[in-house]
């Protein structure tokens, strides 16, 4: 089991060493605005530019800038400095953090607590109307693009601008420490819109995986003994059925963690997906790749919790 | 009065070929302490036959399933339920699949027998390993805690077994117990079933392909084929004197280690019926090499076999005929 | 009267497990060899390893006296021609996607045989004919067939190039006790018209017993015990032997009168 946690970590260095690399070449081999340019203001000589490429240290060649960040951010966790804002990238991060961390935490909740009752309704209901109804909606939840669906809640609800003006709207959100009731009723819409195409996939995969778990001969044998049918389906199947369900939320967790970019930027939640996406449309080499290198990490984590998850839930898989 | 009496029992399935006649007006009796053994081949009808008895089988059922006098087809779900894993239990053919593979056995032991008994977990866990030890699992009370996964296949049939007495059922119902064991650890289960039956007086329906252990294990045997008995009989008389060409097909094709090793086997031409479109008349006419004109359109009933008690066929040839046709080479 | 196939000291792990452990035995030309054993006992790695289907970690197999577990690809090829293999579940054996004309002409295609116009389907249509299977049912696919007609169609295939060896693992396991008759009774025909030798790989005692002229007990990747077959049924010499034949039941002695 050591062995086993001591690879996946060496793996885990190894993925980000690659991802970071990866980001560097994608920035510079890729057509971007000129960071220097950009940080010089408006209308800059080409003298002002040229000062400012050096000052950032644009001038050197890639694989210097790229083995200066890399000494600087494994000695000294440091990410650099943003070209926009000179502020240290890592903090940036970090105070973005609880905003992610809220989003990501209560859709998470939402939309196991809808998806899968649907999905156990649906399987047990199999082919009669709540389960046509439900796969039906769900199948309109996972088309629709998650903007489209964070913009017709804004048109509806939003305080400020909606036809039934319920909920607070974009550019609403506070941190939880300052105003409790307010950060709930600001992160309400963006959870709902979030959680909607999620709970509608884990509906129709727990629906799937129920499915073929209760056309199993232990599913038999469960009714054979006499059990309530209550217990037959929760007990026996749903143990069998959930293992596909626990990787999938630990992956889109992981993902989230990243940013979600889309719905952040609707509801204007100040987290780090929003983040990424004003470093993406600047240039703001250090700040992309603090973003996408926290993400990688998210996700790498994320998958070492659902292997060892996995392991926990199937016993099988543990003498393998 | 028998434990079990099935009359007229009747199940269909409704498949995307048409409506399925799995089991065509099957009745037969289980008497209290006996083993009635259900011989039949892929499609005969004997595990649908058993299965519904107990309502474990969708579908369309009718007949009576009097057990102990109560109608069983006609209990609510609910009565249904409690009969199940307590009066009438059931052990099925591969343990492997049949166990919940991410419980442990004890756990799995110690459900069945709070399903039906108002006990603690502690005392559930305690009659679980008294349940292993009875059916001769070797240290019980460290196998209790394995995984299904983790132990051989004889000791999971043994571990099924165990499940299936937890709560002292009067019937025993095992479903091809032994078709997905080595024969060496076949011949320990048919011993153990065996033993658990003189023990305890209780009464097992075997279901099975194999002649030989029905002719180890039953006391009665009822030969199915295309969803209706064909013949029934005590043990000892099926052999000695089969009746139905079919159980007669039966008995000449298969290899056995008592006769001659160069005696011919003789084959059952063509293949089972389907049951969406059964042939009319006897059903195994087209197979039968004693076929006359009558026979495809006449169904036979199941009809004692003169002079010999408890021997019954479902055949048009006349006794004396099958008699001497039985005695001759085979065709 | 030499071998037709020489086995000497076979051995093969997976893993931990020594699934094979130094199995030797030989085939006599047009003889029934059946190898007898329970799950784990090692009788199908042994199947494979005769036909180099997986590679052995120890030992040589001879064919004809050409040692085919060090043969070059050619001649592995030319081999194949002569050993044939015909697999326990007809249900996955076949490919589904294939009309079961074309899965039985592709030994033909694969080396180059019947070239001319037609003649791979006469070819074709004669092998199905004499495993009982009808001409007209060239074009139909596996799913159209029952159990017993796809071992059919194996073994018309398997028959395709007068193969000298067949090794059949468990052929009739996975069908219905009045078909397995009709297939035994096909390979026992075979066998005495062609003179191809058979190696039976069962865990059925009795199937064994009835085709087979010598047997191989096989237990724990070893041959416990190799004798004709008469002899090991009647007096078996290991134990391990007599243990496996205490355990198949008897029906009880009955039997239709002897002519």
């Amino acid at each position: 089991m050591a062995g086993y946690l001591a690879r996946r970590l060496l793996w885990v260095v190894a993925l980000l060493l690659a991802v970071s690399a990866i980001t560097f070449a994608i920035f510079y081999t890729l057509p971007s605005a000129d960071p220097a340019a950009m940080r010089a203001g408006r209308q800059p000589t080409p003298q002002l530019i040229a000062q400012v490429r050096e000052n950032l240290g644009l001038d050197q060649p890639v694989y210097v800038q790229y083995w200066r960040y890399m000494r600087d951010l494994v000695l000294h966790f440091d990410f650099g400095f943003s070209y926009q804002s000179n502020a240290p990238v890592r903090e940036q991060i970090l105070d973005r953090l609880p905003a992610t961390l809220s989003l990501t935490g209560g859709a998470v909740v939402l939309w196991l607590a809808i998806g899968l009752p649907v999905g156990v309704i649906s399987a047990v209901r199999r082919r009669r109307w709540p389960d046509r109804l439900a796969m039906g909606l769900a199948l309109v939840a996972i088309s629709a693009p998650v903007y489209w669906l964070g913009l017709v809640a804004l048109y509806l609800f939003a305080d400020d601008i909606g036809r039934f003006p319920l909920l607070p709207g974009a550019n609403s959100y506070e941190p939880i420490s300052q105003d409790p009731a307010a950060w709930l009723g600001s992160l309400v819409l963006p959870w709902l819109v979030l959680a909607a195409s999620f709970a509608a996939f884990y509906a129709r995969l727990l629906r799937a995986n129920l499915l073929e778990a209760m056309s199993e001969d232990y599913i038999r044998t469960a009714r054979a003994k006499g059990l309530p049918e209550r217990q037959v389906v929760l007990r026996h199947g749903m143990r069998a059925a959930i293992t596909p369900i626990v990787t999938v939320v630990g992956l889109d967790v992981g993902i989230l963690l990243g940013g979600a970019v889309l719905v952040e930027t609707v509801f204007n939640v100040p987290g780090i997906g929003r983040l990424a996406y004003d470093a993406i449309r600047t240039a703001d080499l250090p700040v992309i790749q603090g973003t996408v290198l926290f993400g990688a990490f998210f996700i790498v984590v994320a998958n070492l919790v659902v292997d060892l998850a996995y392991a926990w839930i199937d016993p099988r898989v543990r003498t393998a | 009065m028998a434990l079990l009496e099935v009359e007229g029992l009747r199940v269909r399935f409704d498949t995307e070929d048409g409506p399925l006649q799995a089991v065509d007006g099957v009745s037969l009796s289980v008497e209290a302490g006996r083993v009635l053994g259900i011989v039949g081949e892929s499609g005969s009808g004997k595990s649908v036959t058993a299965l519904a008895t107990m309502g474990l089988v969708p579908g369309r059922i009718e007949g009576r399933a009097r057990f102990e006098g109560r109608d069983l087809l006609a209990l609510s779900p609910e009565e249904m339920r409690r009969v199940r894993g307590h009066e009438i239990a059931i052990v099925f053919q591969d343990p492997l699949s049949s166990l919940h593979p991410f419980y442990r056995v004890g756990r799995q032991l110690a459900e069945a027998v709070r399903v039906h008994q108002d006990v603690s977990r502690r005392a559930a866990r305690a009659r679980a390993v008294e349940l292993l030890g009875l059916v001769g699992v070797p240290e019980p009370a460290e196998r209790v805690d394995a995984y299904p996964h983790q132990l051989s296949g004889g000791m999971r049939q043994r571990a099924m077994i165990a499940m299936a007495l937890a709560n002292d059922p009067r019937l025993l119902i095992a479903d091809e117990p032994t078709t997905a064991l080595d024969v060496t650890v076949q011949a320990q289960i048919l011993a153990l079933l065996r033993r658990l039956q003189e023990e305890r007086g209780m009464a097992i329906v075997i279901i099975t392909h194999d002649l030989g252990v029905v002719a180890e294990l039953a006391d009665d045997v009822a030969v199915m084929y295309a969803g209706q008995i064909v013949e029934r009989a005590p043990v000892e008389r099926l052999f000695a004197a089969p009746e139905h060409p079919y159980t007669w097909g039966l008995l000449r094709s298969m290899p056995r280690l008592d006769v001659p090793r160069e005696r011919e086997l003789v084959p059952i031409p063509g293949r089972p019926p389907s049951l969406v479109h059964p042939p009319g008349g006897c059903r195994f006419h087209p197979r039968c090499p004693y076929v006359r004109d009558p026979h495809r359109e006449v169904e036979p009933a199941l009809e004692p076999v003169p002079g010999d008690e408890g021997h019954a066929v479902a055949c048009l040839l006349d006794p004396a005929t099958r008699r001497r046709l039985w005695r001759e080479p085979a065709p | 009267m030499s071998a037709l196939v020489e086995v000497r000291g076979l051995r093969r792990r997976f893993g931990r497990v020594t699934a094979v452990d130094g199995v030797s035995f030989d085939v006599r030309p047009g003889e029934t060899l059946g190898i007898v054993g329970e799950s784990g006992s090692g009788k199908t790695t042994t199947a494979r390893l005769m036909l180099r289907l997986l590679h052995a970690d120890a030992g040589e197999v001879r064919f004809a006296g050409e040692d085919v577990t060090r043969a070059g690809r050619a001649r592995l090829k030319a081999l194949r021609r002569e050993m044939q293999m015909i697999f326990q579940d007809p249900y996955s054996s076949l490919n589904p996607r294939r009309s079961v004309g074309s899965i039985v002409a592709e030994p033909f295609a694969v080396h180059g045989l019947l070239t001319g116009p037609g003649e791979r389907r006469r070819a074709v249509q004669e092998l199905m004919e004499r495993v009982g299977l009808g001409a007209e049912h060239y074009n139909r696919f596996p799913h159209e067939f029952s159990g017993g007609q796809r071992q059919r169609v194996g073994l018309a295939r398997a028959l395709a190039l007068s193969p000298r060896l067949i090794v059949a693992d468990e052929p009739v396991s996975a069908l219905d006790v009045s078909i397995q008759a009709q297939i035994l009774n096909l390979l026992r025909d075979l066998r005495r018209e062609e003179g191809i030798a058979l190696v039976l790989i069962s865990h059925d005692l009795s199937v064994v017993r009835h085709m087979s002229d010598r047997v191989a007990v096989m237990h724990a990747g070893r041959i416990v015990e190799l004798a004709d077959a008469d002899r090991l049924y009647a007096s078996p010499e290991h134990e391990y032997t007599r243990r496996l034949l205490q355990s198949v039941p008897r029906l009880a002695p009955s039997s239709p009168s002897s002519s």
